[in-house]
């Protein structure tokens, strides 16, 4: 057959690909119903499970190994019925977090750690790499099998570009960029790679069935004849058993074991069935049709395998019998279509693999170089993270390739497909440790998910690769033969003796051992840190967390504009004013008036970046703009809101009560109060909200614990509550109502209404109003000098206002067993003098001053906390200033009580 | 209902972890054909066929329920 | 083996109210103050396993009763847990510096606080 008709296929069929991804990329943006959604396509695509390793490669092992290559299929099989809690878990974890890929994952768990991303993406990068490279090999050796077929195998070419494997590894990564990162997507969906794979693994199934029948029904009589001849032979009636094809009990369960994480663990697997899946429903019907599909590709595979070796004997590479037997049949055209099924097989794997890798390797590795390093720019000079970004995976999928095709060269040429496959899988299931017991243990710590991983990552690299690449000859052999330093105990394929195990066996077992192990006791022995804590937590009862925003811990608040500028930087200007205009109607704000983007945006934020970049990374970038704040206006306004909807809808209370509507009241009007106050200034915002926080943290509190806990309380309890409920949320709209008197008096847009007022009267009336509260406390007022009118001009509610603070005031700190007030009155030139007197304690020198700022507050030694909301004498010392006055306290000791005297001086 | 599904596609977990294992396994470990097919073969593709199936049935269950 | 014993300080008894009714319902023993000085009294007394600590408070302050408490060899195993309004980097900083196991911020939300003090007794 001619190479220009293998290649000439291949591209047709390429193009094909091209068509469908194009195609169902364009339907998903015309929003329609995605064809990817389908439940049937996600367990296609999930097929990606099977490359070129099971299209070839198991064909080659059951010459060897018998029915062992089951195993394989057999392991993820098992784990199906799991998928329900375990692979459910996993998804909607990932898509709380929107997290990107299995290091992402990991890294998220422990504390969004940068580090641990780093590990995971290098253990999956240098594990996948021999699994990359059988897959250029076998598509190597497939062109050459078509195109060579009964001559001797072409000698090897002295320069790379007569070498077919590396024109094939051109063409893959070229491919895989093409279709791999063609657009960023903040979920690192593709639904147009999903389609194309899925539509794969139907090419590939179908081809291999095909072979199978022509074996199975056109060279012989169907299995019948086939396994009864093969019974006659020792060389094919080896292969009945696991005992004649020297398969122990042990290495079954270990290769039965190792299939069963990679299924999940491998980064092509996890970002199929987590990233890509579009709902976690799609899960129940994949549990059985994908081991349906697994079952039908194995069926053929040992009768294959059989007449090959009837056939061939020893002649011919077991792992090219797929192509070889149509070929030595004249059966071309059968060769080609398994050549193409074998072909999709190794491309599907190529492409999600390294496109997996890559978002790995750009968010873990080179983002966060580039953001350390600050490559990214600062402020305006702002370098378009975006393209930048894809630019980075381009490389990446380059690289790796260009990685692959080196081993494959130096090392893969001397083993089987399957052997270095498993070499992968081994390293995949490193990763096990530290993702199962970080969702199913809360006491996983980053320390022991790094010890774990890094100990297990060296057992795997020093039994399994470095000694494939000392027998390959680039390493000297010497540590294989006699152990390392000529330590026998060191022996990488019998470490501390443990001998008669096959290479990946042991090696599965000491690595995931020790990794284990230390996992565990590391964790134990560990503190997590707080951002480790909460992330476990939500891990581990992510059920608890769903539908809900606000799941951290901490509140954290940034400039709207620094915000909006990074999102630029990574997500490009078009998407940032989607997610903001998304965030906008999703709550119905209105950002630009906002100089502080609160918690939730933040949050909101982080998750679209994660989408981008990673959590690790996203969180990163994040703490360069973002300063931890404890709570936004925004904040108050939302709990009170909620408050006032869980009082009204919480008629469980059997309540009709007064109370209840009063509190419902009073949290409408502070609601509404409060939206006024977005025109104050965000420095007296931050003041205000502080103040605000107590007694929000009661209400947030009792009333949660009312409507919780409804059973629990007995009606006296209730009661008690509400009544808090009531007195707290009172002090929340005298707050407010202060903090806008304020606003009005310092800003002048409600000037003094000026009038000849008798202040006299105004004393006397306010002395009246008060007259039930002096009484409630046996509190006897003297009014001096009211016996003439003491004229003046001046806004007499302001005015009233004055004196009725300084009178409560008095109030509150005079002697409280035998209370006294004095109010004197008298005009100095042309100044009236207003003065207040009590008898308590005085107030100390160092206080006298700081009373009439914002928020001071003082603390009566008998009284306990004063419920005043601190700015009471402010707003008196404003009106006074507004009017042209003065104010000043006179208090000489706190020793001695005398009382506070306040004396306000205000123009006639 | 959900917690029962989970309890049976565990059960079904593990009885098939025992079928597809040792000991179990060197019952069919011989050199022979069961209706034409190699036993080891035959057991081990019948097996994974009925899995297949209980699988199918627990998953689906759900639907008759209202 | 003995209920697990938590102090609360704060200066709001409204807040200690809804806290202690919380960690009761939990099985926690529960005592109160409210204010620092008050609470290093107790503190001695008490021997609180968990101590809930709010920040600003008249006489001593919470930092200040943070580091006091890590003074006392008999409350070395006291934990202390920060709940303040004050939200800013720098008193976390402060926070975590006068001895605290961990900071979180108010208005808390109970199932935290709940999750929180449990954690904290579980990795005693």
């Amino acid at each position: 057959m001619g190479l220009s008709v293998v290649v000439g296929c291949s591209l047709a069929y390429i193009s094909l690909l091209f068509l469908i991804a194009w195609w169902v990329d364009k339907r998903a943006t015309e929003l329609r119903p995605g064809i990817v959604s389908s439940p049937y396509v996600y367990a296609l695509s999930l097929a990606v499970y099977c490359t070129a390793w099971t299209f070839f490669g198991s064909v080659g092992r059951a010459t060897t190994g018998g029915l062992s290559f089951l195993g394989v299929y057999l392991g993820p099989t098992l784990l199906a019925p799991l998928w329900f809690m375990l692979l459910r878990k996993i998804i909607l974890i990932s898509k709380n977090q929107r997290i990107t890929s299995i290091a992402d994952f990991i890294s998220a768990r422990y504390g969004k750690s940068t580090n641990i991303g780093v590990m995971v993406t290098l253990i999956a990068v240098l594990g996948i790499v021999p699994y990359i490279s059988i897959q250029l090999k076998a598509v190597t050796f497939g062109i050459n099998t078509l195109t060579h077929f009964g001559e001797a195998a072409p000698a090897p070419k002295p320069h790379f570009w007569q070498d077919a494997a590396f024109w094939v590894t051109l063409a893959m990564a070229l491919f895989t960029v093409v279709f791999g990162t063609r657009k960023l997507d903040p979920n690192e969906r593709h639904e147009g790679l999903v389609a194309a794979i899925a539509f794969e693994s139907i090419v590939k199934l179908i081809a291999f069935i095909m072979v199978g029948v022509f074996v199975t029904f056109g060279l012989y009589n169907g299995f019948d004849d086939l396994f009864g001849k093969a019974l006659q032979q020792e060389q094919t009636a080896r292969m009945f058993t696991f005992s004649g094809s020297g398969i122990t009990p042990f290495s079954w369960n270990m290769l039965m074991l190792l299939s069963l994480f990679a299924i999940i663990l491998l980064p092509r697997q996890f970002h199929i069935s987590v990233v890509e899946n579009t709902h976690p429903r799609q899960i129940t019907k994949a549990m059985w049709v994908f081991p349906l599909y697994l079952l039908l590709i194995n069926i053929f595979v040992l009768p294959v395998a059989m007449a090959g070796k009837m056939a061939f004997g020893d002649t011919i590479h077991p792992d090219t019998y797929v192509l070889s037997i149509p070929l030595s049949q004249g059966a071309n055209w059968l060769a080609l279509i398994a050549f193409i099924g074998g072909f999709s097989a190794a491309t599907s794997m190529i492409v999600v693999e390294a496109t997996a890798l890559s978002i790995m390797f750009s968010n873990h590795v080179v983002v966060p170089l580039l953001i350390k390093t600050r490559l990214f720019g600062q402020g305006k000079d702002m370098v378009d993270g975006a393209s930048r970004l894809l630019d980075i995976r381009r490389i990446c999928i380059m690289l790796m390739l260009f990685l692959a095709y080196l081993y494959q060269k130096s090392v893969g040429s001397t083993y089987d497909l399957v052997s270095v496959g498993l070499i992968s899988f081994t390293a995949a299931a490193q990763l096990a440790p530290s993702l199962i017991g970080g969702i199913y243990w809360k006491r996983g710590t980053r320390q022991g998910a790094i010890t774990g991983l890094a100990i297990g990552f060296l057992f795997w690299a020093y039994c399994l690769p470095l000694p494939s690449m000392a027998q390959a000859g680039i390493i000297s052999d010497e540590f294989v033969k006699n152990g390392l330093f000529g330590l026998s105990f060191l022996k990488p394929y019998s470490l501390f003796g443990l001998s008669g195990l096959d290479p990946i066996t042991h090696a599965a077992f000491w690595s995931l051992l020790f990794n284990t192990w230390f996992y565990s006791i590391v964790s134990i022995n560990s503190k997590p840190s707080m951002l480790n804590l909460t992330q476990a937590d939500l891990f581990v009862n992510i059920s608890k967390y769903i539908g809900r925003q606000d799941s951290d811990i901490l509140k954290r608040e940034a400039k709207v504009s620094e915000l909006r500028n990074m999102l630029n930087r990574f997500l490009g200007e078009q998407r940032t004013i989607a997610m903001f205009q998304e965030y906008e109607s999703m709550n119905q704000v209105k950002l630009g008036q906002q100089q502080l983007a609160q918690a939730d945006l933040v949050n909101f934020a982080e998750t679209h970046l994660a989408g981008a970049i990673g959590a690790a990374s996203a969180r990163l970038v994040l703490d360069s703009v973002v300063k931890e704040e404890a709570i936004t206006m925004d904040e108050v306004m939302r709990i009170l809101e909620q408050t006032r909807e869980a009082v009204e809808h919480g008629r469980l209370m059997e309540a009709k009560n007064a109370e209840l509507k009063t509190l419902t009241l009073q949290l409408t009007t502070a609601n509404d109060q409060l939206k006024n106050l977005d025109r104050l200034k965000a420095d007296f915002i931050t003041t205000v909200t502080h103040e605000l926080r107590t007694p929000v943290t009661s209400i947030k509190s009792l009333s949660k614990i009312i409507l919780d806990y409804s059973d629990e309380l007995d009606d006296n309890r209730k009661q008690e509550y509400l009544r808090i409920l009531v007195m707290e949320s009172d002090r929340i709209s005298r707050l407010i109502n202060q903090v806008l008197d304020i606003e009005k008096i310092q800003s002048n847009e409600a000037p003094l209404n000026l009038d000849t007022v008798n202040l006299s009267d105004l004393v006397r009336q306010a002395a009246r109003g008060m007259e039930q509260m002096f009484a409630e406390k046996q509190v006897t007022i003297r009014l001096h000098g009211t016996d003439k009118p003491n004229n003046l001009r001046a806004d007499r509610d302001r005015l009233m206002q004055v004196i009725v603070n300084l009178l409560s005031n008095a109030l509150k700190f005079c002697n409280p067993e035998d209370g006294q007030i004095d109010v004197e009155l008298e005009q100095s030139g042309d100044k009236m003098l207003l003065r207040v007197r009590d008898n308590g304690l005085g107030i100390p020198p160092t206080m006298q001053q700081l009373i009439f700022e914002k928020f001071t507050q003082l603390h009566s030694q008998t009284q306990g906390k004063p419920h005043g909301t601190g700015l009471g004498l402010f707003i008196t010392k404003s009106i006074v200033e507004k009017h042209g006055g003065s104010i000043r306290v006179e208090s000489h000791s706190v020793a001695v009580p005398q009382g506070a005297m306040f004396e306000v001086r205000i123009p006639v | 209902m959900a917690d029962d599904r989970s309890a049976r596609l565990l059960l079904t977990f593990c009885l098939f972890l025992l079928l597809l294992n040792y000991p179990l396994l060197t019952i069919v470990d011989k050199t022979e054909l069961w209706f034409g097919f190699p036993a080891l073969y035959f057991y081990m593709f019948l097996v994974w066929g009925i899995m297949i199936f209980v699988i199918a049935q627990i998953v689906k269950q759900r639907k008759k329920k209202p | 083996m003995d209920a697990a014993k938590v102090l609360i300080v704060d200066d709001e008894p409204n807040i200690v109210l809804a806290i202690e009714f919380l960690l009761q319902r939990e099985g926690y023993r529960t005592e109160k103050a409210y204010d620092g000085i008050q609470a290093l009294e107790v503190a001695e007394a008490f021997q609180p396993d968990i101590l809930i600590l709010d920040v600003m408070m008249p006489g001593l302050n919470g930092f200040e009763v943070g580091q006091k408490i890590r003074q006392m060899p008999a409350l070395e195993y006291t934990k202390i847990i920060f709940l303040t309004a004050k939200g800013t980097q720098r008193d976390k900083e402060t926070g975590y510096a006068s001895g605290a196991e961990m900071y979180m911020i108010k208005p808390f939300d109970n199932e935290e606080l709940v999750a929180a003090v449990n954690e904290m007794m579980a990795y005693g």
